[in-house]
């Protein structure tokens, strides 16, 4: 089973990659911002399953992207692949640090206090005129092991390298979801005690998972930056996490290619609302959400994993 | 097949995302405009609402060749112009996204709009890079010809170190003996740069003046209760605030309640956006800008009596800053489009491009001439004046208007403007 789905995973990311350079600039520059923010949603999906929901992981997407951009404006050093790394780090150290008062919280609490966290890097952000408040400033060109690509190559590279980040974190997820950590995050969710009795620290693996979706939150800021080539505070306001905990909630818990494919038909249709009903789009976003949460209560995940098994029966 | 079945959604998405491919060439006689500013959101209403009106009714007169010369050719040099309108709401990364679709999607030939400066600082390095040209209409920062100097990127409205300079500079024409004075700003970067330059122009026109409460709520905090209980106890003769729509009326209702404004004079550097709204609401007496010399500080020419009339006859509202600022950027363009295309068949955005650099003309708000950024960044003169209710008109009046020659607010070439004003505003002509 675990064997298939790598094959069907590595199958649908070799799909991607593939017809990336098929697509229009402007198509793979969407699809390589939806995939990046897809790893935030992934870090969403790892806590959800355990019954937790932050309100607050733009903290990490918004610390993934200042410290690629950062860098790059202080140091000059522009290697794509070594910035996103250092994003993702930086992100994880964080989330290891908060995850020591985060992991106490349960439901609310926990949702409020990542909250209060990501408001609080916000409210710095806006102070810090050095570093234009809420314009911004912009995030150098990257390089690639030394080479320097423009135009449709530079985005095909962005995309692919975040497909690339993404097919391994996948991966990672998938077999973290597998292992008894990531097993025991519905009993978590269910009864704590009873996972506690089991000589479980539940506490520890709620920090765990801080920290995976703190690492994959500032992996996605990382590379939403260099594809967008500007920063701003707004990535670490409470509406970007909003905007997060929105697409977990189309794409469900269900399954890691969720993540991805919600994360992708979510800017698709934005960008498509936004071209038809340039006045009302939001309005067309709440609405897919509100059928979302009236017909697909487990999120477009479970459609697929309906679909499966019909064909199981079938068989 | 369970594999296949598998692979769908992805399938699925990919599709969304080719069905939106473009469709077929373009026709040949048109010129495509993208204009983009805020549909929703709080900036809506004051800019991004009078900028979309703005270029609905200019770009209608332009095709119907109904504007005074020398804009009276058919669109832009004959050719019919097709607007697209986007909603600048979201994200950097959805203004980058729509920036993207406009350009390489839609095939416009050209850009215009933009209202936040974090827009345009966002957009720049794409539309440099896509070779497309962008003329933003409203968004204030100086940064974006500072930083390096652009190729595609034109924006005829001056930027915002003219408002606050010749704010200070009105203040102390018409108020004589000031010691002291007060700012009420949005804590962002619009607010923090607008009592930067404010601040510092008066540190250099009035040395021995002395800026006492410095003041800078949450933006759209909408309740200012304890900000005007600290400025009642302040003896300032002014107070500075760069306020709009929403902030500014909920400022102006509750301070009125309190008195405020019979203690300090309270100067509105983009006050013109409310009046008309306001009316009577509006305390007498209050200084009013308007980002240069649009709206009721406009000088009364033939092409500023056509865009009154034409406007108002729409809109049923006369037209405030930003629908300036955009018909002044849509003329500027149309004037670089002609002068390209004086050298045969249709311009690209290099030709365009070079025809705008440092270009000159006078639309509605006056005099533009692109002086900086290396030709791309205009300026223009500019007005302060002070706000009368008329009791029998019942409308809004702007007295005591002072204008100010664009080189006496604007730096010369090749400087920052906060440094500029840092280093006591060498070199204004006044």
């Amino acid at each position: 089973m675990a064997a298939r789905g790598h094959l069907v995973g590595a199958l649908m990311f070799l799909i991607a990659a593939a017809v990336g350079p098929a697509l229009p600039d402007w198509a793979v520059s969407l699809a390589a911002i939806a995939f990046a923010n897809a790893l935030v949603v992934l870090g969403l999906v790892v806590m959800w399953r355990a019954g937790l929901v932050s309100f607050g992981q733009a903290l990490y997407y918004c610390i993934g992207a200042y410290a690629v951009a950062l860098i790059a404006r202080w140091t000059g050093f522009t290697d794509a692949v070594a910035l996103v790394a250092i994003g993702g780090v930086g992100a994880g150290i964080v989330a290891a640090l908060v995850g020591f008062l985060l992991a106490r919280y349960r439901e609310i609490f926990f949702a409020m206090l990542s909250l209060a966290l990501s408001m609080i890097l916000y409210g710095v952000l806006v102070k810090t005129e050095s570093l234009g408040s809420t314009d911004g400033f912009s995030v150098a060109t990257p390089t690639f092991f030394g080479l320097s690509l423009h135009g449709d190559k530079l985005i095909l590279a962005l995309y692919w390298l975040t497909l690339g980040i993404d097919a391994i974190a996948a991966a990672a997820v998938g077999y973290y979801f597998r292992s008894i950590a990531g097993a025991l995050a519905a009993p978590i969710r269910d009864n704590e005690i009873r996972v506690e009795f089991l000589g479980v620290s539940v506490t520890g693996i709620v920090h765990g998972k801080v920290v995976i979706a703190g690492t994959l939150g500032g992996l996605g800021g990382a590379l939403a930056a260099l594809t967008i080539g500007h920063v701003d505070p707004a990535m670490a306001y409470w509406t970007t996490s909003g905007g997060f905990v929105f697409v977990t909630i189309l794409a469900g818990a269900g399954s890691v290619a969720a993540a991805f494919v919600g994360s992708l038909l979510f800017e698709a249709a934005r960008s498509i609302a936004v071209d038809v009903m340039p006045g009302l789009w939001q309005m067309l976003l709440g609405a897919v959400l509100l059928l979302t949460i009236l017909f697909l209560p487990e999120g477009l995940g479970s459609l697929a994993a309906r679909v499966g098994k019909r064909g199981e029966v079938k068989r | 097949m369970s594999a296949r079945t598998r692979i769908l959604p992805a399938l699925v998405a990919l599709a969304a995302v080719a069905a939106v491919l473009p469709a077929g060439a373009q026709q040949p006689a048109t010129v495509k405009l993208g204009i983009v500013s805020f549909l929703t959101g709080p900036a809506a209403s004051p800019f991004g609402i009078p900028g979309r009106n703005g270029a609905e009714i200019v770009i209608e007169a332009l095709n119907a060749g109904k504007a005074p010369p020398p804009f009276d050719k058919v669109g832009f040099g004959g050719s019919k112009v097709e607007a697209k309108y986007v909603d600048e709401a979201g994200s950097a990364a959805n203004v980058v996204t729509e920036f993207r679709n406009l350009v390489q999607r839609d095939q416009v030939d050209a850009v215009v709009g933009y209202v936040s400066s974090g827009s345009c600082l966002a957009v720049t390095p794409v539309a440099e890079e896509l070779k497309a040209l962008t003329v933003f209409y409203d968004c204030g920062t100086p940064r974006i010809f500072e930083e390096k100097p652009r190729r595609y990127v034109f924006r005829v409205s001056p930027h915002a170190t003219m408002d606050n300079v010749a704010a200070a500079r009105y203040v102390l024409a018409k108020k004589k003996n000031i010691t002291s004075y007060s700012g009420i700003n949005q804590n962002y970067a619009w607010g923090q740069d607008s009592w930067r330059d404010f601040e510092g122009a008066m540190k250099v026109l009035a040395p021995k003046a002395t800026a006492d409460k410095v003041l800078f709520p949450k933006l759209f905090a909408g309740e200012y209760g304890a900000e005007i209980s600290t400025l009642l106890t302040s003896k300032s003769q002014i107070l500075h605030t760069s306020f709009y729509d929403g902030d500014l009326e909920s400022f102006i209702f509750q301070e009125q309640a309190r008195g405020l404004d019979k203690r300090m004079t309270i100067i509105m550097t983009t006050g013109e956006t409310a009046i008309w709204r306001l009316k009577d609401k509006m305390p007498d007496g209050t200084i009013i800008g308007a980002r240069g010399a649009n709206g009721p500080l406009a000088r009364d020419t033939e092409i500023n009596r056509w865009f009154q009339k034409i406007y108002t006859d729409r809109y049923n509202t006369p037209p405030t800053y930003p629908a300036y600022q955009m018909a002044q950027s849509l003329l500027g363009l149309k004037l670089a489009y002609e002068k390209a295309a004086a050298a045969g068949g249709k311009p690209n955005a290099d030709a365009v491009a070079a025809a705008f650099t440092g270009l000159e003309f006078t639309g509605p708000a006056g005099h533009v001439k692109m002086a900086l950024g290396e030709g791309h960044q205009g300026i223009t003169e500019t007005a302060y004046g002070t706000y009368k209710f008329n009791k029998q008109t019942k409308m809004p009046e702007i007295v005591d208007i002072v204008r100010f020659p664009a080189e006496c607010v604007n730096p010369p070439p090749g400087i920052d403007a906060d440094k500029w004003i840092a280093g006591g505003m060498k070199g204004a002509k006044c």
